[in-house]
């Protein structure tokens, strides 16, 4: 693996000094790519084209036209739309897709002359907590190859983590980018719903996705952030809310004595695994040494977290994935004469094991006779677990707490155990649910050299709080 | 003599689904034309690709607002979309998008008049949603094509109370439906072109009973005769069916206009579970007190309020008024023509009522145009009347001259027509001419004359028509008389 500069900064300023093109850079990136192909993480890879673009954005750069993502190379989540490129999803039913616009943030930061290499890996529709479920194969953690990387960007954090790329677009419904990142040794950032459009990504829970970004430092984050947040007039559940300079504010300085973190007690109880709960509790004690407020507070509602997320989520996964139906796009199937078995057999064919566990109990909870119990209850639970989040904000600025339980579990280890795999989302799953922004920093390693993340969560908009105090992390 | 139908009575609600005529889809910027060649206008969000999400029209909301005033509902302030899942293949996203339980109208009336009464229809809701696009199964014998271009074009569905008991009624509340809609300018009204299309609900019952019967559904009634018929029909069958021992079920019918039977197409087992839920990708619709106020200032007259006033300003017969505003676009091209009127007086209103109800009417019935179609311009509509309300031309010349000027293609062409037939056609009030064609008339005719003479006094009638006749029309009516009268008394 070649040694490849691992900030936007270094890398803007080795081009300055004439030490480094876009074009050697995508060349390294490339190399590397190449070189990891065990890892599994491309499933298309825009090589040529990118090498292209690179000799474009030199060339901006000399004639001082650039935009403020020059030299920034991005992998994309294959759920993420880029104009007439495969949109796969991980799925074989969308295996032979193209889509044919860009989305907003991709368009964004095109716009900013940001380089994008290639569509990575993921779970099938972005349901997974271990990059197992894709059509095209399952990824490697680059830390332990007998490891899953997290899920479902799981290959996006591998692209970053692996220098394949300096960061890359995912996408989260329930911690799909926090998870891998703490998995990988590297920093996810799940913006507030709403701060980033989702125009252009491919829906699993529209009440919950959002489009987040990888990266090795907050300050990369934060640029990428200021690019692709803002209101879009082609997703109406965007937000207008101001956007700041991520990048800049990321840099700036917390008075200790005015911020207040919590952690949560419940998310300390059974399931925690001991190096994650010492490394957690020792960045606490940093936090502390420095002035900060650290006080346990309660999340009564965190023990429906995981039922009220799986019982919505699938609903409207169950809802979302109808439009792939084999007639107008996609794989149909051909062993079929009649309307309703091509339907049947399309998607029986297309679909993988888990998706089709989702939308049989996403049909479930929105059946008739069913719908007050499940869907219903859960839309509640949900309002309780937003209240109770609105109501520990009031008593702190910040909620700190482990990103998942344990470090990267073993390959095959939990494929067979759904309920298992989806316990493994439970410091997560909240964020989406209350749609507040939290990110996972890297915090520590355990005996074997695995790496563990830290994850903080704070009010609605204030990403530029949560790279600051995860500056204060690093 | 009473049959057994008599002792029955129906309860009847309709769903009423319109087009809405805005410039674009209820949820992209597709343009909803539907003169387009097939598949034309579509795009990513209306197809239904993957990572497309819909935006709302905010024309449609206006639209619907419109409706719901025009129906005196109250206006929900927020209300959401829902969406209703349901797999077909010209269904692109597998849902529609529609308003469940929080409908943007509500809890509105109509009233229409039945036996000289006005009776009160409840409307229950009006909601917006999207439509689908349409299966072509007649141009392949083993594939079936779709057209997008419908899916996503906005649909407001009207839904009344089950306060319609007749056939007679509902084909009355849906022309009332129709003409709202028409005069609100939000839809075209036309049933069998598929802009608008009714559903109707049935059930039977004892009269004098409370109770409900079960009720079934009629789909796609999709012309006002079909309505009738089909309900007629519907009415017969279920009546029928519990005289004989049976019971009605719930079930969704549809009509079939050749040999006037409704049949079962699905029954309640196999009827459709849409788990509706709250469309994630949309959010809420607000319309706040400002907007309806504005929409309610914008709201049009309508034809009752018109229908008074005709009469007031204009001296109208009722029956004049009632047929002159039960279409908008007639009602505002008879008032256009009143502005170029040169005598502002009631004679000459009442001629421009002459020529719209009965040259304009028929033309339109013979040739079967719309009034676009007739182009004849208001201003040479006006010169007409003008030229029967002086008294230049007889009322019959004035049909006459009306077939000329249809020849016209331009508006200078019409009015030089007309000055031409005008001159060749104005009325004779000079006695002595009109007094040789009397005289010839009766000396052509010396039986009818010897009856009239032993008092057979209609054979008046007969002479003036000849007369008329003879005079190509040109003879002055009045004078005609007189001078009949005069000379047969002698």
């Amino acid at each position: 693996m070649h040694s490849i500069p691992q900030s936007h900064k270094e890398i803007t300023s080795l081009i300055k000094s004439g030490e480094l093109t876009c074009e050697s850079l995508v060349r390294q990136y490339l190399d590397n790519i190449h070189e990891q192909e065990d890892l599994n993480v491309f499933i298309s890879l825009f090589d040529s084209e990118a090498v292209e673009r690179a000799r474009e954005i030199d060339k901006k750069l000399k004639d001082g036209k650039a935009g403020k993502l020059a030299g920034a190379v991005f992998s994309v989540k294959d759920v993420i739309s880029v104009k007439d490129k495969l949109l796969t999803c991980g799925s074989k039913f969308l295996s032979n897709f193209e889509s044919l616009y860009n989305a907003t943030a991709v368009e964004r930061l095109l716009n900013e002359d940001a380089i994008i290499i290639g569509k990575v890996n993921c779970d099938e529709f972005a349901m997974g907590s271990s990059n197992e479920n894709s059509y095209f194969g399952h990824v490697k953690n680059p830390v332990d190859k007998t490891r899953v990387p997290g899920g479902s960007s799981g290959a996006s954090a591998v692209s970053v983590a692996a220098n394949m790329c300096l960061m890359s677009l995912g996408s989260e419904t329930g911690g799909s980018i926090r998870q891998p990142a703490s998995f990988c040794g590297i920093t996810g950032l799940k913006a507030t719903y709403g701060r980033i459009s989702r125009f252009g990504l491919v829906a699993f829970a529209s009440s919950f996705d959002s489009i987040g970004i990888f990266g090795n430092n907050n300050y990369d984050i934060g640029l990428a952030l200021e690019v692709i947040s803002g209101f879009d007039e082609r997703d109406s559940t965007s937000s207008d809310h101001k956007v700041l300079n991520y990048a800049s504010e990321s840099e700036k300085n917390f008075d200790p004595k005015e911020i207040r973190i919590g952690y949560v007690k419940e998310y300390f109880e059974e399931g925690l695994s001991d190096a994650v709960r010492t490394g957690i509790n020792e960045k606490l004690d940093v936090l502390r040494k420095k002035g900060f407020t650290v006080k346990e507070i309660s999340l009564p509602s965190s023990k429906y977290v995981i039922q009220t997320y799986y019982i919505l989520t699938c609903a409207e996964a169950s809802s979302n994935l109808s439009r792939f139906d084999g007639v107008r796009y996609g794989v149909r199937s051909e062993n079929s004469d009649a309307v309703e078995e091509m339907y049947v057999n399309s998607r029986s064919e297309g679909f993988g094991e888990e998706v089709k566990r989702r939308i049989m109990l996403g049909t479930y909870v929105l059946s008739a006779g069913y719908y007050d119990a499940y869907y219903r209850k859960g839309q509640k639970a949900r309002t309780l677990i937003r209240k109770d989040f609105e109501k520990a904000f009031n008593e702190v600025d910040y909620i700190i707490s482990p990103t998942t339980p344990t470090t990267a579990f073993k390959l095959g280890e939990k494929i067979e155990d759904p309920l298992a795999m989806y316990l493994n989302d439970i410091y997560t799953v909240s964020a989406n649910l209350a749609g507040i922004p939290a990110i996972s920093v890297p915090a520590g390693q355990d005996k074997d050299g695995l790496p563990f993340g830290l994850q903080i969560m704070g009010k609605k908009f204030d990403e530029a709080g949560l790279l600051k105090m995860a500056n204060e992390i690093n | 003599m009473s049959t057994v139908y008599d002792k029955y009575e129906s309860v009847i609600g309709l769903e009423v689904h319109a087009q809405m005529k805005t410039n674009t889809k209820a949820f992209c910027r597709c343009s909803t034309d539907f003169h387009s060649s097939p598949n034309s206008n579509v795009c990513p969000i209306c197809l239904g690709y993957p990572g497309t999400l819909p935006v709302l029209n905010q024309e449609l909301v206006e639209f619907t607002i419109r409706m719901g005033l025009a129906t005196n509902c109250s206006i929900r302030e927020v209300s959401i979309f829902a969406r209703k899942n349901y797999f077909y293949p010209d269904l692109t996203k597998g849902y529609q998008i529609t308003q469940f339980d929080t409908p943007i109208c509500f809890d509105g009336h109509l009233h229409i008049q039945t036996d000289g009464k006005e009776k009160r229809i409840g409307i229950t809701r009006i909601h917006m949603e999207e439509d689908a696009g349409k299966s072509l199964h007649d141009f392949s014998d083993n594939d079936t094509l779709i057209d997008f271009n419908r899916c996503g074009v906005p649909l407001i569905e009207i839904v009344s109370e089950p306060d319609i008991r007749s056939s007679e009624e509902a084909y009355l509340y849906l022309s009332k439906i129709r003409q709202r809609l028409v005069y609100l300018g939000i839809n075209d009204g036309n049933l069998e072109e598929g802009s608008m299309r009714c559903d109707a609900n049935i059930s039977v019952r004892l009269k004098g009973t409370e109770e409900f019967g079960t009720r079934t559904e009629v789909k796609n009634l999709n012309s006002f005769k079909n309505v009738s018929e089909a309900i007629e029909a519907e009415i017969k069958r279920q009546i029928d069916l519990i005289e004989d021992g049976g019971k009605v079920s719930y079930q969704t019918m549809t009509y079939n206009a050749k040999d006037k039977k409704t049949t079962a197409t699905r029954s309640k087992e196999e009827a459709h579970d849409y788990r509706y839920f709250p469309e994630p990708d949309l959010v809420k619709v607000r319309v706040d007190k400002d907007w309806i106020s504005k929409v309610e200032n914008e709201l049009p007259e309508f034809p009752e309020a018109r229908r008074s006033r005709f009469i007031n300003e204009y001296s109208i017969s009722e029956s004049d008024a009632d047929e002159l505003t039960l279409d908008k676009f007639f009602a505002d091209k008879f008032e256009s023509t009143i502005g170029f009127l040169l005598n502002k007086n009631e004679r000459s209103y009442r001629s421009v009522a002459n020529i719209f109800r009965v040259d304009i009417k028929r033309i339109m019935n013979e040739q079967k145009l719309s009034l676009d179609e007739i182009h004849l311009t208001d201003k040479v509509l006006a010169m007409l009347a003008d030229s029967v309300s002086s008294g230049t031309i007889s009322a019959t010349a004035s049909k006459e001259i009306f077939n000329h000027i249809l020849k016209g293609k331009t508006e200078e062409e019409q009015i030089s027509i007309f000055k031409k037939s005008e001159e060749d056609l104005s009325q004779v009030s000079d006695n002595s001419e009109i007094e040789i064609i009397v005289k010839k008339i009766l000396a052509e005719n010396p039986g009818e004359v010897e009856r009239y003479k032993i008092g057979e006094k209609k054979l008046a009638g007969f002479f003036v028509g000849k007369i008329m006749q003879e005079s190509k029309g040109k003879a002055n009516p009045k004078i005609v008389n007189e001078l009949l009268i005069k000379i047969l008394e002698i």
